[in-house]
């Protein structure tokens, strides 16, 4: 029966070189081959994140009058409503999480040089994406810290200079963050970013299984019986469901043991509740900005700041292009370096943030 | 021994498989299906037949968070208001009496039309809007003023 | 032809529109002929606190009208002269004759607003302000006074000095001078007293116009103070329910046997606070020790009615935490908050009724409250309930899917070593 499918396909659409492809793929197994599961880690969660940010639509309501009202009812009235309201927000948690460990993987596995320029840039992509999705989503239930944050939020972004402004009303849709801020950042939450993130993650996707997966330098080195080798299928698919197995149910966990709160209902003229902070993944940007003094060098320190992180993401994400131009000799040593500073640096930060 | 080894975890494998497939499409399922409250900002409520409200009589309603006092007047016409005093949020209530709400707690009075007319209310009460369709009373949300 | 009609057609109605804005406009209240005015105005000399749209102004009463003399001449000798019914500056009684001469004559004033009271002066007559005036004492408040002489508007005007937000200030100015109110013997207080009363703050602070003013409990006109009989009526114009109770209590008949000053013993007068669960009972703050002691029945009484007050206090204040947490977990908090609502409604009422002095009265609301705090927190018990059981059911999905997992990892193991 199975193959009977397989064949009628194959007549129509010749699916067989797929399958040749797919038996022929191999990863290499050396000691730092976990962290080839780690996109796949990431993936699943955008996976979950799709399928339970449909159902959450089916319910949602947008509008500074129903959307917090329409999550609690989806939390208290519709049945298993709770489950995927929390489940939804750890993942995309879980997900930023994973997508940094991925990132940050690549770069010290020096995974982006020539000829994997383009998933590197691609990722990139990804990465701002999943930022701005989570940025976009906090404000979604419409609760007293989501306000508040989205309002810093976009304060920051207005700081940037000449484009910041229109920047911040283009966000906001208006000069404050009102009823009109949800409606956009719903819109990008449920479609504008779902369409570019899901054609970038099928080019990422694309880009690998079309130029294999990376062999480190050691690796690369070694003698072809010694290289030690793993077919993509069924074996590490395999690890990867297994793995994916232990990561839903830890997220399972988080959602029942953990529930996500509602909170209090956001009320656009009250005073600014304490401790407003961003979500984590933004501490450490959020902890910089507010160190800086109001005034660096001949600059404002938020603008000082601002272009700091500008400059500095810039450089992070076009490491493909620049890296060449090390002496080879010093090559590893000056990257590594440097992606360890950037890694203390965010846990500093981060760090700092939580605990003043 | 193997082969019962390898049976055995097939056997484990494939139930486990079907029981994670039922354990998602369980509560997918369930949670298409609409609750009985069908949304979170309740526009309009069904008060019930016509002939269930004799005349000079009321009843307190659930509109979604906010209860309402539905009033039958001796005349027969409805009239729907906020049953929350505007005091100090004592629930009100119809004085079949002298056909005017009540609010039992510091003996303010409102209007059949939610106005205060007397005690410490400080505003009248929402007045929701009354529509007879069917021979069913409805009850949806008050204009907003201004 | 047809252009020209078109072009006088157009010329009619600017014309029209124009006069009528004219018209829709506030005419200058002068008269043009108004020698007075335009005299005063050229030396300078017109009255302090003068203003244009002073109500008389407005209705086209203008200097003459309560000062005589005649308006129509330029010269002040002949406006003035003897025979032109000129006045002056009209002091003490004469202000009073004055004023009524129009505003007693409710034929006269129907013209201007048909329901307008017009007993001003007799009411004034009877008013401790009127009885000294006809004793020959001039510092007493005449009309003037208060509703000011040529900036006078109507009460709901909140530009007028008698304007319900403005009243306390138009009272304070003498009431509150020391120096003035010397020879009369009585406090200068009752001003700074008032602003921090509950009933000032609710009209200062909240600009709430309901709240009372000096005359709603004073009256305006035929001002006075209350009488000891009279002040449960006058809180019981607004505070119904416990003037009802108290006056049927037994301690009604008591107070009124001792010269009691009914609400003021206990809540005060001008400074009458919020009110708070230790009023009653017998702690520090209490005020029913100051009359009773230890040993009598009314001291076990109010002490029975401070602990079911507390009780309930404390039940539906642990009811209202528990609600605010099942809220902001997310879980579902209609049916408590709605008991809540019934708790706190059962303790309002509760509160109301320590009028009654009647502690098994107090208790019977108190229990229906603890009643409802119980059913309150019940709910809130079964939400929470339902969390721990979604904790339990997903303990035993972990295991199987735990075993599945291992299962997947023997698997994998397995494969890999037949290869």
């Amino acid at each position: 029966m199975f193959k009977k499918t397989i064949d009628w396909l194959d007549e129509r659409f010749n699916i067989q070189p797929l399958f040749e492809f797919m038996s022929h793929k191999e990863v290499p197994v050396h000691k730092h081959s976990l962290w080839y599961y780690m996109g796949g880690v990431a993936m699943i969660l955008f996976v979950v994140q799709a399928m339970t940010g449909m159902l959450l639509l089916l319910y949602y309501q947008p509008g500074v009058d129903s959307a917090y009202e329409s999550i609690r009812f989806i939390t208290t009235k519709v049945s298993f409503g709770w489950l995927f309201r929390s489940v939804h927000s750890w993942s995309a948690n879980l997900m930023v999480f994973f997508v940094f460990v991925h990132m940050f993987s690549a770069f010290f596995t020096r995974t982006y040089a020539k000829p994997r320029e383009l998933t590197w840039v691609t990722g990139a992509v990804l990465f701002l994406l999943a930022m701005v999705f989570g940025f976009s989503g906090y404000l979604l239930p419409w609760n007293e810290l989501a306000f508040f944050a989205t309002k810093v939020g976009t304060d920051i972004a207005g700081a940037v200079p000449i484009i910041g402004e229109p920047i911040k009303v283009l966000l906001r849709g208006g000069d404050s963050v009102t009823g009109a801020t949800l409606s956009r950042f719903y819109a990008f939450h449920i479609a504008l970013l779902p369409a570019i993130f899901t054609v970038m993650l099928f080019l990422h996707l694309l880009f690998v299984q079309r130029q294999g997966m990376h062999e480190p330098e050691f690796f690369k080195e070694l003698p072809t019986e010694k290289k030690r080798m793993m077919p993509f299928f069924p074996n590490f698919i395999l690890r990867d469901v297994l793995l994916w197995g232990v990561i839903l149910n830890i997220l399972l966990y988080l959602a029942v043991f953990f529930p996500w709160e509602l909170g209090v209902k956001a009320d656009a003229f009250a005073p600014a509740p304490e401790g407003i902070r961003p979500e984590w993944y933004f501490m450490f940007m959020f902890q910089s900005l507010k160190l800086l003094p109001a005034h660096f060098l001949i600059m404002e320190g938020e603008v000082f700041g601002i272009l700091f992180f500008g400059i500095g993401g810039l450089v992070w994400f076009s490491v493909p292009f620049w890296d060449v131009y090390i002496k080879e000799s010093i090559r590893p040593k000056v990257l590594k370096w440097f992606g360890i500073i950037v890694i203390i640096f965010i846990l500093i930060m981060t760090a700092w943030g939580y605990l003043v | 021994m193997g082969l019962n080894r390898r049976t055995f975890l097939n056997t484990i494998l494939g139930g486990g498989f079907l029981g994670w497939l039922g354990s998602f499409f369980y509560p997918v399922l369930t949670f298409l299906v609409p609750p009985k409250i069908p949304e979170a900002n309740v526009q309009s409520v069904n008060a019930g037949a016509i002939a269930d409200i004799p005349p000079n009589s009321s009843k307190i309603l659930k509109f979604g968070r906010i209860p309402v006092l539905l009033i039958r007047t001796k005349t027969g016409k409805f009239s729907a208001v906020a049953a929350t005093c505007t005091h100090l949020d004592c629930t009100v209530q119809y004085r079949k009496d002298r056909q005017d709400i009540w609010c039992a707690c510091h003996n303010g009075t409102y209007n059949l039309a939610g106005r205060n007319i007397s005690g410490p209310p400080p505003k009248p009460l929402n007045q929701y809007v009354i529509n007879i369709v069917d021979k069913e009373v409805l009850i949806s949300k008050p204009k907003q003023v201004g | 032809m047809k252009r020209l009609i078109m072009s006088i057609f157009c010329i009619h109605l600017a014309i029209i529109f124009m006069a009528a804005t004219a018209l829709g406009q506030e005419k200058s209240r002068f008269d043009k002929n108004d020698q007075c005015v335009i005299c005063h105005k050229d030396l300078e000399a017109m009255p302090e606190n003068f203003e244009e749209s002073d109500i008389h102004m407005q209705k086209g009463l203008s200097c003459a009208g309560c000062h005589g003399g005649d308006s129509t001449s330029d010269d002040e000798e002949v406006a003035k002269r003897k025979g032109s019914g000129f006045i002056g500056v009209p002091k003490g009684k004469a202000i009073i004759e004055m004023c009524g001469k129009c505003h007693s004559d409710i034929a006269f004033m129907r013209q201007y607003q048909p329901r307008i009271a017009t007993d001003q002066v007799q009411q004034y007559a009877k008013s401790f302000h009127g009885q000294k005036l006809a004793k020959g004492d001039t510092k007493v408040a005449t009309c003037a006074s208060c509703h000011m002489a040529h900036s006078i508007f109507p009460a709901i005007d909140p530009r007028s000095t008698i304007y319900s937000l403005n009243i306390p200030e138009t009272c304070h100015k003498c009431h509150s001078d020391e120096e003035y109110m010397k020879e009369y013997n009585i406090p200068t207080n009752q001003y700074d007293k008032y602003v921090k009363s509950v009933h000032g703050i609710a009209l200062l602070e909240k600009q709430d116009t309901g709240a009372p003013a000096c005359n709603d409990c004073h009256g305006n006109h035929g001002a006075m103070p209350p009488g000891i009989s009279s002040i449960g009526h006058i809180c019981g114009t607004c505070h119904v329910n416990n003037q009802a109770y108290f006056s049927k209590s037994k301690m009604a008949i008591e107070f009124e046997e001792a010269d009691l000053h009914a609400c003021e013993e206990c809540h005060g007068n001008h400074e009458i606070q919020k009110t708070h669960d230790d009023m009653v009972g017998t702690g520090e703050t209490s005020t029913c020790v100051e009359c009773h002691d230890e040993g009598e029945s009314a001291y076990e009484t109010a002490e029975k009615i401070h602990t079911e007050l507390i009780g309930l206090v404390t039940a539906f204040n642990s009811a209202n935490v528990l609600l605010k947490k099942i809220e902001r977990v997310g879980m579902d908090d209609l049916d408590m908050s709605y008991a809540v609502k019934d708790a706190k409604q059962r303790l309002l009422s509760a509160r109301t009724l320590v009028h009654t002095f009647d502690a098994d009265r107090v208790k019977v609301k108190t229990d229906e409250g603890l009643e409802f705090a119980k059913k309150a927190l019940a709910f809130g018990k079964e939400e929470l309930d339902e969390l721990d059981f979604r904790r339990f059911g997903f303990g035993i999905a972990t295991f199987f899917m735990t075993i599945v997992l291992v299962a997947l990892y023997f698997k994998i193991k397995d494969m890999e070593r037949d290869e």
